[in-house]
Formats: structure tokens, sequence, C-alpha cells
């Protein structure tokens, strides 16, 4: 009785917000659904087939390759270094595990209008600008500027600011864990403090952190939408496959039969890479 | 009540919890649903078997609009009418409130013959009919499909360029009468302060139409064809780069090109703006304001002016649609005082009914008189057969030909896909 009172609401929610929608939109990716949710033409694998072959669904896939293939190697650098800084610190070590902490309780939509009006705007007052101008350069437009691509430091850095600190929690949890032990029989051995400790007991030592935050910032740059939404808008330069699903299905657009296809061919390719990681990292295996 | 007699296992207490538990979840789904519009009762309060509407708004941006929005609804005595004013992403909550009968039952919006084919709004015809021939052609076709009339227009804006009049005489340019005029013209009043014109944020996708229009072409044929895919709107298309590339155009600015913002603030000489934006600029600059259409591609080509705007619909999933079509013809179509209050008191829009337009004085000087004679000669409205999923690919190839400098033609070509598979499906 008692295990049903306290799963009860968790699987029904799960039931209704997750599972539901989920099978539901199985359905209407087989399904001609413009403007409803209730469709009754059906056109089998079409809508697949038509987003398979759409060159802005292939070119979303691209951009968020890209943005992954910035966000995650310098999430993990920047975290980790920030790690060990931290750790490092003799006094108030609490004060600058909070202060690099709290950015992770901002919301990504606020961030995100700050870069956008304040920061990163386009006009000789924005901040980055004015920094600029102080070395006589001209203002950039920061989120309009394509060639070069000035709209991905933007992008970038609010998400940095942004998800650095939680990553940085896991990796002083992970340092915290390693035995001082270890470090000692390493100085005994004569290894010197500083690189070689750090690549030979350090690193080793924090794989399975390591694993789990790039699996973490992969999944999280998949799911890559607020910071795209708000910054750049709907438009094809910048436009990560949730915000092209978005607009085709939810926005003006109202073509759910292609969103569930889309949404679907993105859980398959999630899927896959997650399955991927784990043949090759062992993450997520009985026993880790 | 034998069905409901709790099983053996089950004590009274265990069956409180229980129904306390789905009660709970009732109301957290229920207080998922957001501000409809709808009082959260049942809503009958006193007013005996009077309907209850939703009237769904974007927010506009000038003062006083959502209180006179209240205003209107509060005047109606035949049902109760609650306003849903809604800022940023009104098009989306549109879309998915008209899914369901949670949604609107009026609202405003702009046609597109989706809405119709699968049944989001009911004709009007029966009251438009008596004042059918009181309203402009482009306003009455822009809002129909297959002969029936589906929404009532409630504003005509617009789209224009507006320019302080100073600054070009400080330049000495005339005002611009062709694109490569406007080109050189914004190059020409760009200081390291001012840029010489802003056309919004996203580097001048509101200008793809006027730009079309004014190399004669269209989105659409009359037959329902693409109409955007000779080399003229190639040309057309490719000036837009030149003019995005002479880093005379203002971006990332704080506010967009809806907003008066970036001129008043003297952060551009001219701005693509619509005529709503004409109070809060004459507070600003007084006379010193000019105004002219989307100039002509060439000597062969015309001016264009966009006549864009608001028209209001009845939802065809309302629960009271003929009392939400008395709302609207109240509203819409007999209240002249609230119209021309709507049109003229906020923002500056034309009040689409041409009786209501010549009496309109705030419109009958200065740049806003301009702007209006402008629109009779040059305007053009939305054809109702373009949809929101061609629009997108359009803006995408304009993307790519502005901001990417990539070959219209090309760009063309696959824009010109998109639109073809989508007027075969709505077109056969």
């Amino acid at each position: 009785m008692s295990f049903w009172l306290f799963v009860g609401p968790f699987v029904a929610g799960l039931l209704i917000f997750s599972y539901l929608p989920i099978i539901w939109s199985l359905v209407l990716s087989f399904f001609e659904a413009y403007n409803t949710v209730t469709p009754s033409k059906f056109v089998g694998l079409q809508n697949y087939i038509d987003m398979l072959t759409d060159h802005n669904f292939l070119s979303s896939l691209g951009t968020f390759t890209i943005f992954a293939v910035f966000i995650v190697p310098l999430t993990f650098v920047l975290s980790l270094a920030l790690a060990l800084l931290v750790n490092q610190v003799k006094i108030a070590r609490a004060f600058f595990r909070s202060v690099f902490f709290l950015p992770t309780a901002c919301s990504y939509v606020v961030a995100s209008l700050i870069w956008k009006l304040s920061i990163f705007n386009g006009v000789r007052f924005g901040l980055a600008n004015t920094v600029l101008g102080w070395f006589g350069a001209d203002g950039i437009a920061w989120l309009s500027t394509v060639d070069p691509p000035w709209y991905w430091i933007p992008l970038v850095t609010v998400r940095l600011w942004l998800q650095l600190g939680f990553y940085m929690i896991l990796f002083i949890a992970g340092l915290q864990r390693i035995s001082p032990t270890l470090y000692e029989a390493a100085y005994v051995d004569g290894a010197k403090p500083g690189w070689q400790v750090f690549r030979y007991i350090t690193l080793p030592q924090l794989r399975a952190t390591s694993v789990a935050v790039l699996i973490l910032n992969l999944i999280a740059a998949y799911q890559a939408f607020d910071e795209f939404y708000n910054l750049i808008g709907n438009q094809n330069y910048g436009r990560p496959p949730l915000v092209y699903l978005y607009n085709i299905s939810l926005g003006s657009i109202q073509d759910l039969g292609h969103g569930s296809a889309g949404a679907l061919i993105l859980a398959v390719i999630i899927m896959i890479v997650t399955l991927l990681q784990s043949r090759i990292f062992g993450f997520g295996k009985a026993g880790d | 009540m034998p069905a409901h007699v709790p099983n053996a296992g089950l004590t009274r207490r265990d069956l409180l919890k229980r129904t306390g538990g789905l009660a709970a979840l009732a109301a957290f789904t229920a207080a998922c649903g957001g501000n409809t519009g709808r009082p959260s009762s049942g809503g009958d309060d006193g007013g005996g078997a009077k309907a209850t509407l939703s009237q769904w708004y974007h927010q506009y941006g000038e003062t006083g609009t959502q209180q006179a929005a209240t205003k209107y609804a509060k005047a109606y005595t035949d049902a109760n009418v609650t306003i849903a004013w809604t800022p940023g992403d009104y098009a989306a909550k549109l879309s998915s409130g008209l899914l369901s009968n949670k949604g609107p039952d009026v609202f405003e919006s702009q046609l597109n013959i989706g809405m119709v084919k699968s049944n989001q709004v009911v004709a009007l015809d029966d009251i438009i009919a008596d004042v059918k021939d009181d309203f402009q052609p482009g306003d009455l076709a822009t809002n129909t499909v297959d002969g029936k009339v589906y929404g009532i227009r409630m504003i005509v804006d617009p789209q224009v360029i507006f320019y302080r009049k100073s600054l070009l005489d400080k330049a000495g340019i005339k005002p611009p009468e062709t694109i490569d005029d406007l080109i050189s013209a914004a190059k020409e009043l760009t200081t390291n302060k001012v840029k010489g014109i802003f056309v919004g944020n996203d580097g001048g996708l509101a200008l793809g139409g006027p730009a079309l229009w004014s190399s004669g072409g269209d989105r659409l044929t009359e037959d329902h064809k693409p109409g955007f895919t000779d080399a003229r709107a190639a040309q057309a298309f490719g000036k837009l780069h030149e003019l995005y590339a002479s880093k005379s155009v203002l971006l990332g600015a704080p506010t967009d090109w809806t907003d008066p913002g970036a001129i008043n603030q003297g952060l551009t000489a001219m701005q693509w703006i619509g005529m709503w934006a004409v109070p809060g600029m004459q507070k600003a600059f007084g006379d010193d304001l000019g105004v002219i259409p989307f100039p002509a591609l060439d000597a062969q080509g015309k001016p264009a002016v966009y006549s864009g705007g608001w028209t209001q619909f009845v939802s065809a999933k309302s629960a009271n649609v003929d009392a939400a079509k008395k709302f609207v013809k109240w509203l819409w179509i007999d209240k002249e005082d609230f119209q021309e209050d709507w049109s003229l008191n906020y923002g500056f829009h034309i009040p689409p009914r041409k009786s209501l337009a010549a009496k309109a004085s705030k419109l009958q000087s200065g740049v806003a008189a301009e702007t209006v004679k402008l629109t009779a000669d040059y305007g053009h409205t939305d054809d109702p057969a373009w949809t929101p999923k061609m629009n997108t690919a359009f803006n995408d190839m304009l993307t790519n030909v502005i901001k990417k400098g990539a070959d219209p033609a090309a760009e063309i070509t696959k824009a010109e896909k998109t639109v073809n598979d989508e007027l075969s499906r709505l077109f056969g």
C-alpha cells in the first residue's frame, strides 16, 4: 500500500506526461497531422522520408554537432580546472564553491536575455562592444553576424557560465573521493607535484566522474533549446534540432506529423549514441 | 454504490489519502493550463444565461491598448467577454490554443488557408454582408478563401521606411527612389555613432516581400504558383544582401524593427517600421520625420508598401460560435467609436472601413497622411494561400542570401521546391 502511495504519483506523472505523449507522438508520425492531434490521413513512412531528406533538419543536426564540439570539451576542461583550483584553496573554500555554483540556479531564459540585451548587443554601448572600443576596434553585431560566425561566442559562453559550476561540483566530489594515500605513495616514489601527479593519479582516478560529465554534457547539448531560441530565434544558421522541431510542430506551422517523426529520429540518434558510449566507456553498466 | 466500495485491503484512511493524492494531481494538471482568458470558476456568476467568451490578443506595444481592449469587452452586454493579452510568442500560443476547445472563442490573427482546411475558423459572410463594400478589396481578399470571408479586418498596418529629414538634409541626399539609392543613402548616413538604416536584427527578413514586389514579382501568382522565381526576383534579393554587406545596417539593437526604440534613440537614420509607431516617433522628433515606400528595384519596378494588419476571427471549436459572431459584429462592424479609438488613439493604424478612414482626422496631415497615400498607391496584402511553412522556406532563403551571401538563384530553387510541395498538398 505505502509502496503505491509513494510511487503512485510519480508513476502517474510519468505515464501521463512522458509515456502517453511518446506513444501519441509515434502515432502522429505516421499521419498527415496539420493543426490537429487527432489526424485521419495515414501516410505510412512518408514523414520519416521527408525529414531524413529535409536539408533544414539535416543542417540542424550539423548545428548541434558544431555546438557539441565547442561546448563539451570546453565545459569538461574548464570545470575540471575550476574544481582543481577550488579544491586547492585553503581558506573560504565553501565560499568559492558557492560562487561558482550560483549561476546554475539562473534560468537559461534570463541569462540569454542578459547576454542578448546587455553583454552582446550589437550597438556601441553593449558591454562587449564597449570593451572592444577601448582598444579602438569597431563594434560587432554579435548575434547577427554569420561571417565570421560571431554568434557562437554568446551561445557558447552563456551555456558555459550557466553549467560550469554544476560540473565543477561533480568533479570536486570526484576529487575528494581520491584517497590521499595514493598521492603520498606517488611522492614517495618520486613523482613531482603538478602535471605528473595530475596525469598519473588524479585523472585516472576521476575516470567515472569524467565519463559521467561527458555524457551528461552531450545529452544536455542535444537538448539545447532555450539559449538558441532566445538569442537567435528561428534563423537557419543557429537552429539546433529542438528549435527546428519546435517551429515545425508547435510554432505557427503546426505540422505535428513531420515534427513527431523528427523527434523520434532524434530520440533514436540519442539512443544510439548512448549505447555506443556504454560500449566504449562502460558508463551505466551494472556495478559502476 | 457497490462499484465504489473499496476492496478489503483498503482502510478508510487509505482511501482518503488516495483520493486526496488524485485530487492534488488533478489540481496540478488543471493549473498547467495557464492563462486562457477564461475565468477560473464556472463563469456564470450572476450573468444568468449569458455566454462566456474568451478573446485573445497579442501584446500591442503602445500603452493603453490593453486597457482599451478590456474596456470594449466590458461594454458588451450580451455575453461575458474576458481578455487574454499575450506577450511573447502569440502565434505559437494561439496555434496550440486552437487545437482544443480550451482556446479562444474570438481571436486576432492573420488568415492562412491551413486554418480553413483544418476547420479552425468559421465563415463570417453573414455578419459582413451589409458592409462588405465599405472594406478595401485587398483587406477582403486577404481574408477570403474559396469565396468565403473568414475574418473581419480590425486594423491596417502599413510598413514603410521612416527617416530623419534633418540627417538626410545634412548629408545632402534626397529620399531614395531606387534600391541602389537606398543602399548608397544608407552608406552616406552611416557615421561611427549612427547607422544608415535599421531593417531588423535578423538583417532584413521583413524586406523580403517588399523587395520582391518592387521587382514586379509576388510570393504566389493568382493561379497559385510560386511568383518569386525569376531573375528580377533574384536580383532584388541580391540587393538586400548588398545592403546588409554595406556595413551601414544597424544590427543587434536592443529593440527590434517593430519598435521605434532604435530610431528614437538615435541609433539609426532610417528604419523599416509600421505606421503604428508614428505617434512614438513624432514624440521624439516632431516634424523631423519623413516617409518613403520600399523603393523600386529599378526604372521598370514599382515602389512597394506592405499593407499588413490584424484580423478578428471566430474559432470553430468555440462552444458559443453564434454568440462569438455576434460579439465580433458588434465590436468590429457596429461600434465605430471603438474602432476609431483602437485605430487612432494609441498607435496609428488605418481603419479598414473606408467610411471610417475618410473621417480619421489624425491621419489627414503630416507623415501619417503620406503613409496612407503610399499604402493606397503601392500597398500589397498577404495571400491567404501563403502558409507558414512556405514562409519559413522563404525566410530561410532570405537568410542564406542576405547574411551568408549565397547565390539567390540556387536558394530560390530550394524554396520553390518547398512551396510547390505545399501547393500540391493544398490545391492538388
